[in-house]
């Protein structure tokens, strides 16, 4: 099978990875349970996943690193931890719902909320931000990339914008940790939700928070940490506050391995060779009389991430997926993707959109074949109309 | 029972810290290891490092000049 949805989830990973966990399987133990050689392995494997963690994103340090199930953990973990009624919090029309439906769980709450409206092309309506903004205005939640049109959000500016007027800025990664530079310090990012298992390379059930330092985010999840055990409060500190219970020790070797893999690699050198598979397939496709692509592909030196959704036609996107893998043997993803907003904006709110998205491990044959499919696809469609 | 002899016992609020110490003596050749916190100091669970206490002036030099953070700095007999 061609592998073409890797914004849902890595297929293709370094072999490391998968060995990285079937070694901490056998040999790793529960880290900060005990002093023994086995707790104490578990440990250091454990700081220095922070450290590189940290080291990536230009985090504040190993202990502003926690670790977290997925991106949706981590966001819930902030949007829960950080806001309380009364609070005003802005938020895009380009989120996924791991940031839209906790943000609409806080509206019940008595969090006031305001959505920056997206366009056609799924850019965010900048030139409105201003407007949303209120004495009470907390944060900003923004995705960097949208997961459906791939469209990339200028963190640097989106923080200043927000230093600028005494503002959080909590971010979702998760459409680019890895392989797209973020550095909390320099974009002025507050705090930096990622998962593990996407342009990360590493395991399911792998992810994390970054929270800058003298930012309190209330623990959504309180028990064993490990320290502090005859105290009623689960422990403030960061990162036992936001970890309470066992972590995935198991799936964080994995993403050690992954980390690791991607230093070495370089992440300019990932990212060129997706958006190189990316652009291939968008300059196959674009063309075709009876395909629609979403996004903004205007500029070839604006960095986007590796995603090109689209449609053939008056098809449904489940059925052009659908063909794509039984006939092809082509991975997509069709529908919504868990962000409503954005194809309300594209106008695709009926038939969702079919969503390609690329790594690294791509071949150039590869997306040929891909190319191939959709206009065949396309010329399918024209001659039936 | 088994013979006693002081030790320098630093704790510390997280295992991550708990981890830096032991990673940044490690790197400076200090000594010491991660021991369990000894009851007289702390009566939960946790880690803490043990250092020789003859050790104390140089640790604490290289420490000031670290970054690194710790709760408590003690001699005791273990």
């Amino acid at each position: 099978m061609i592998y073409l949805d890797s914004a849902a989830t890595a297929y293709h990973r370094p072999p490391q990875v998968a060995d990285a966990v079937a070694d901490a399987i056998r040999h790793l133990g529960n880290g900060g349970r005990g002093a023994h050689e086995i707790a104490l392995s578990t440990d250091r494997m454990l700081f220095e996943t922070r450290q590189q963690l940290s080291d990536l994103f230009g985090a504040d340090g190993a202990e502003q690193v926690a670790f977290t199930a997925n991106a949706t953990a981590g966001l819930n973990m902030a949007i829960q931890g950080l806001f309380v009624p009364g609070d005003h919090v802005i938020t895009t029309a380009a989120e996924h719902n791991s940031v839209l439906r906790p943000l609409y769980h806080m509206e019940r709450m008595g969090v006031k909320l305001s959505i920056l409206p997206a366009d056609r092309q799924g850019r965010l309506c900048l030139d409105e931000l201003d407007w949303l903004v209120r004495p009470e205005t907390k944060a900003l939640v923004c995705t960097h990339a949208s997961n459906v049109t791939g469209n990339l959000n200028d963190l640097k500016f989106l923080g200043e914008w927000c230093e600028g007027r005494g503002i959080l800025l909590v971010v979702d990664a998760s459409q680019t940790a890895g392989v797209f530079p973020v550095h909390m310090e320099q974009m002025g990012i507050s705090v930096l939700c990622f998962t593990g298992h996407k342009s990360l390379l590493g395991p399911q059930g792998t992810g994390g928070i970054c929270v800058r330092r003298g930012l309190f985010v209330a623990s959504l999840l309180m028990g064993g940490s490990g320290v502090q055990s005859y105290e009623r409060e689960h422990p403030r500190q960061m990162p036992t506050a936001l970890e309470a219970g066992t972590v995935n020790s198991h799936g964080i070797n994995g993403l050690h391995a992954a980390l690791s893999y991607i230093r070495e690699q370089g992440m300019d050198t990932l990212r060129g060779k997706e958006l190189e598979r990316m652009w291939q397939f968008y300059d196959g496709v674009s063309a075709e009389q009876s395909v629609t692509v979403y996004g903004d592909f205007s500029d070839r030196d604006r960095l986007r991430a590796p995603i090109v959704s689209l449609n053939i036609g008056s098809y449904d996107s489940g059925e052009v997926s659908d063909i794509l893998a039984v006939d092809y043997g082509i991975a997509t993803r069709p529908g919504a993707h868990c962000a409503p907003l954005i194809h309300e904006a594209l106008g695709t709110r009926e038939r969702g959109a079919v969503r390609f998205s690329f790594s690294h491990f791509n071949t150039e044959k590869e997306v040929e074949t891909a190319v191939l499919a959709v206009r065949e696809l396309a010329r399918e469609g024209e001659q039936a109309r | 029972m088994r013979e006693r002899e002081m030790r320098l016992v630093v704790t510390f609020a997280t295992t991550t810290q708990a981890m830096a110490m032991e990673q940044y003596c490690k790197m400076q050749g200090l000594k010491g290891r991660i021991i369990p916190v000894p009851r007289q100091i702390h009566a939960g669970c946790g880690l803490a490092w043990s250092a020789p206490a003859g050790e104390g002036e140089v640790l604490k030099a290289s420490l000031s000049q670290s970054g690194l953070v710790w709760e408590q700095w003690q001699e005791l007999e273990l």
